[in-house]
């Protein structure tokens, strides 16, 4: 291996790592605040990536009916609650969040797919379309659950993670797609060639990062996340709703979903179902990092895309498998460590 | 109704004539069944029941299918060498991933259940030995179609009796508090993390045997049989059928295979690509089970057609060995500067007092005095800071609560601890739990029974003890807390304690009941037992203690016998508020 292969993996690496960090902190994010296993993460990524190279392609990206009949759905719940609570004033902010909303960004979508806009606006109308998912999902599939256990709402992570699997490959198709280079621009450091496609994802990462920073740093919604993920009842008793601390969350962990779609689908085909594996590095990254600090997590990431670049270029087939056995050595570390003590599982029903 | 009996017998009929009288299409769906609600049965037990989550059990029966197609197509090896070495391998994998997971909080188990899923299946899609991605054919046949049918249904109703056996057992009664109630049950001697490790590694043996059947059956081994989605496939029958009930295991495999089957056929119009399209309705049928009946079809089933096997419970049975109790008077309990803290705030400080056989010591304060957090100190549940903690003439101060029950303290629960869905007779048992020593495999086998009978008999005497005989049956999450209390009360008692520890046993009751718990603790007073109770109703516990220690801000304010304590200056202040 001469030092060039090493410094042109170690780029690839970082530039997955990057990403995988994004995801984690998403991940770690909805957990905090949810207790949620945010599995179905990965279909973000899929979905996103996919309507990316669609709409290049001059198609109406599927995501469009998901986004419709997932708000119509949402909207039927929250009519339901409303009915129940006696409380119809809430209807019209529920119809124009779940039902105008979605309906206007498959509009858009629509107008914009043969008309072939340029990147930025073919990017932000693929965001427009894969974020409102988040509050959806989390209205449909968790809201219902809020009270129930981590292991019943894992239970049900999956079963979403199945179901927009399932509609991804309905609506994408199984085949795979990769979408045009955002710029072809490369430039020579050194002996390193630097791909400009590279460097955007990891200022993306960055910049992403900081915003989140900021986001739970100053501003009122972030800290209302932070209280809710320190202590639930007592963020309730301070007036900040736990449904809208869920939602938030889940538009967060979409949006980064999303994005991370967005900035890898130049890099590598995307198949409907690649997201769910991506995600899932996001979460081997935040087990690295220990299931709880937000650096360790972004660490834990970057050192499993490095891993991950070396092991492909050492042994390509058992790349995957090194992959995810690589979380087997934190864990023992974590096991020696703790004192077990026995918690109960709180009985939800 | 029908008796749970005639159901099993009902259904064991039926799939002894099933070959005879289905089509072929349908037996082989059968043979599907079985296999499936083998590892669905492992994740019964150890899900819903241990409620410990695995998305990977594929991977232990990946492992035993592989084991077998490699000896017996590579090097002729026999089928049932493969199965011993298969089985071998399942349990040291399981032991591995059991010891570097179950310590671990909650939801790292699931996570990593995951990943090594997705990691075993690359690499035996991968491994030139296992055929890569096309995997290994012409896997020879155990023997011809029929018998394949029964061997595989034969190990099925095996296991599927034994886990039932198992569950009604003294180790199933501590296996089916594991999930919500491991607190109380280490505090009975019940050591958690090994028994969860056990039940993991049954869990992972029963997939394996069914990956062995299936390598057999299908004669074909191929990694996509052991992909992720089959992991959550087993898990979401295990949850369809009812994760607390082990039949639930049949039909949950039953539900979702068919309707596999059948979905199979049915690509959405207009897309000619195959694919796994039943996905879709699996999540919503999950969502849909998750927001409306989250226990799964099995208790809805067994509520509304099937009547439970009541049991016999042989009171002639001969008495368990009991300890031997130290004579009145002697010295029981020493603590001697007691101290706790949390962060800055001291929760106990350098507190002293000591303890006689045979007298019942209040330990009393008003609330955030520092009681609860004394009490965890002697049971164990809080580890102290300083101090020592001496019990018939050794220190426990430091040893986990199993080992402090072994040495024959037990304790109630402030929050009462019962495992709700069980019988009064069988959360009484529990406390027994260290006077029997019979475990999982004989369970299995029915061969402990004789033992059976005798903590049974020892619970249904406690039970009538505290005068509940005629809820001997009901589920104990179904009584009065007053009646919940006395539960917890024989419970302790079924121990066969030296020393009883009461957390606020009062606490919430009605007057009456109040006035019945009070009789109770008179009773054994008057049977020579030494009881430590925590209270802070001054009322209760006066006419009840020999002596009486006072406690306020975590400190020793006043000793003595109740009526000087009483009349105490210091007390009174604490207890109303003094004269500024």
């Amino acid at each position: 291996m001469t030092a060039d292969i090493v410094l042109w993996l170690a780029q690839d690496g970082i530039t997955n790592g990057a990403i995988y960090a994004l995801l984690a902190l998403a991940l770690l994010l909805v957990f905090s605040v949810t207790r949620v296993i945010f599995v179905p993460q990965g279909e973000f990524i899929s979905y996103a990536a996919l309507s990316l190279a669609l709409l290049q392609a001059g198609q109406v990206p599927g995501v469009v009916y998901v986004l419709v009949g997932g708000g119509l759905l949402a909207a039927a719940f929250e009519t339901g609650t409303a009915l129940r609570d006696k409380a119809l004033r809430r209807l019209p902010l529920v119809f124009l969040g779940y039902v105008v909303l979605p309906c206007t960004m498959a509009a858009l979508a629509w107008w914009a797919a043969p008309r072939k806009l340029d990147l930025v606006w073919q990017v932000l109308i693929v965001l427009g379309l894969v974020v409102p998912l988040g509050p959806i999902v989390y209205r449909v599939a968790y809201q219902p659950l809020a009270k129930a256990s981590i292991l019943v709402l894992f239970i049900a992570s999956m079963a979403v993670h199945y179901v927009l699997t399932g509609l991804g490959l309905v609506f994408f198709g199984g085949e795979g797609l990769r979408s045009a280079a955002f710029s072809d621009v490369s430039f020579k450091l050194g002996v390193l060639q630097i791909s400009t496609q590279s460097l955007l994802v990891i200022v993306a990462s960055v910049l992403v990062m900081a915003a989140l920073w900021l986001f739970f740093g100053r501003s009122i919604y972030g800290k209302a996340l932070r209280a809710t993920a320190v202590n639930r009842v007592g963020a309730r008793l301070v007036g900040i709703r736990t449904e809208l601390a869920g939602s938030l969350s889940l538009l967060l962990a979409a949006f980064i979903g999303a994005l991370s779609g967005i900035l890898i689908s130049p890099i590598t085909t995307i198949y409907y179902d690649t997201g769910f594996l991506i995600g899932l590095k996001g979460f081997v990254g935040a087990i690295l990092g220990g299931m709880a600090s937000y650096p360790l997590a972004v660490a834990g990431s970057l050192a499993l895309g490095l891993l991950e670049a070396y092991a492909s270029f050492w042994s390509s087939a058992f790349k995957e498998t090194l992959v995810f056995a690589i979380i087997i050595p934190p864990l023992i570390w974590l096991s020696l460590r703790s004192r077990h003590v026995e918690e109960d599982e709180e009985e939800s029903e | 109704m029908i008796p749970a009996r005639a159901a099993l017998a009902t259904f064991i009929a039926f799939i002894a004539v099933a070959p005879f009288i289905l089509p072929e299409f349908h037996v082989a769906l059968l043979n599907y069944i079985a296999l499936a609600t083998m590892v669905s049965l492992g994740l019964v037990l150890l899900t819903g029941i241990a409620g410990v989550m695995s998305f990977g059990q594929q991977v232990f029966a990946g492992i035993a299918a592989y084991t077998t197609a490699v000896i017996t197509t590579k090097y002729g090896g026999s089928p049932w060498l493969a199965l011993i070495v298969g089985l071998a391998l399942v349990a040291l994998v399981a032991l591995f991933l059991g010891a570097i997971t179950l310590r671990l909080s909650g939801h790292y188990l699931p996570i990593s259940t995951i990943a090594w899923g997705i990691a075993i299946y690359f690499l035996f899609g991968n491994l030139e030995l296992f055929g890569k991605y096309t995997g290994v054919p012409d896997v020879p046949r155990l023997a011809g179609a029929t018998v394949t049918y029964y061997v595989i249904w034969a190990a099925t109703l095996a296991l599927l009796i034994a886990s039932a056996n198992l569950l009604d057992s003294r180790t199933g009664r501590a296996i089916r508090a594991l999930r919500f109630r491991g607190v109380m049950a280490e505090s009975f001697g019940v050591d958690v993390l090994r028994l969860k490790n056990i039940v993991f590694l049954y869990a992972a043996l029963f997939a394996g045997l069914s990956g062995w059947l299936y390598a057999h059956y299908l004669r074909f081994v191929s990694p996509s049989a052991f992909n992720v989605n089959a992991g959550i496939d087993y898990l979401f029958m295990a949850v369809i059928g009812g994760t607390g009930h082990v039949w639930g295991a049949v039909i949950g495999a039953s539900i979702l295979t068919f309707l596999k089957e059948y979905l199979k056929g049915m690509v959405p119009s207009g897309l000619g690509a195959s694919g796994n399209y039943e996905i879709v309705v699996f999540g919503v049928l999950m969502m849909l089970l998750l927001h409306r009946a989250s226990s799964g079809l099995a208790p809805v089933l067994a509520r509304w057609a099937i009547r439970p096997h009541r049991r016999h419970i042989a009171l002639e049975a001969p008495a368990l060995a009991r300890r031997s109790q130290p004579a009145a008077g002697a010295p029981l309990l020493e603590v001697r500067n007691a101290a706790k803290r949390f962060g800055g705030l001291v929760a106990v400080r350098e507190l002293s007092f000591e303890m006689r056989a045979g007298e019942i010591l209040g330990l009393i304060g008003p609330n955030g005095a520092g009681k609860s957090t004394m009490f965890n100190l002697i049971t164990g549940v809080l580890p102290a800071d300083g101090g020592e903690i001496v019990f018939q003439g050794e220190r426990i101060d430091g040893l986990v609560p199993s080992a402090i029950a072994r040495r024959g303290i037990a304790r109630t629960f402030q929050h009462v601890n019962l495992v709700g869905t069980m019988s009064v007779l069988e959360n009484v048992a529990l406390g027994a739990h260290l006077r029997g020593r019979r475990g999982t495999l004989r369970a299995m086998l029915r061969a402990e029974r004789a033992e059976e009978a005798q903590l049974l008999a020892e619970a249904a005497r406690q039970v009538e003890r505290v005068g509940l005989t005629a809820q001997l049956h009901d589920a104990a999450g179904s009584l009065p807390l007053g009646q919940q209390r006395l539960v917890e009360i024989a419970r302790a008692l079924s121990a066969d304690p030296t020393l009883l520890l009461l957390d606020e046993p009062a606490a919430g009751l009605r007057y009456a009941e109040k006035q019945a718990l009070a009789a109770l603790l008179r009773r054994l007073r008057g049977e020579a037992m030494s009881i430590l109770l925590v209270e802070h109703d001054m009322e209760f516990v006066m006419g009840l203690v020999d002596r009486l220690v006072v406690m306020d801000f975590g400190e020793k304010l006043a000793e003595g016998l109740p009526a000087a304590v009483q009349a105490n200056p210091a007390v009174m202040e604490a207890y109303l508020g003094g004269v500024e």
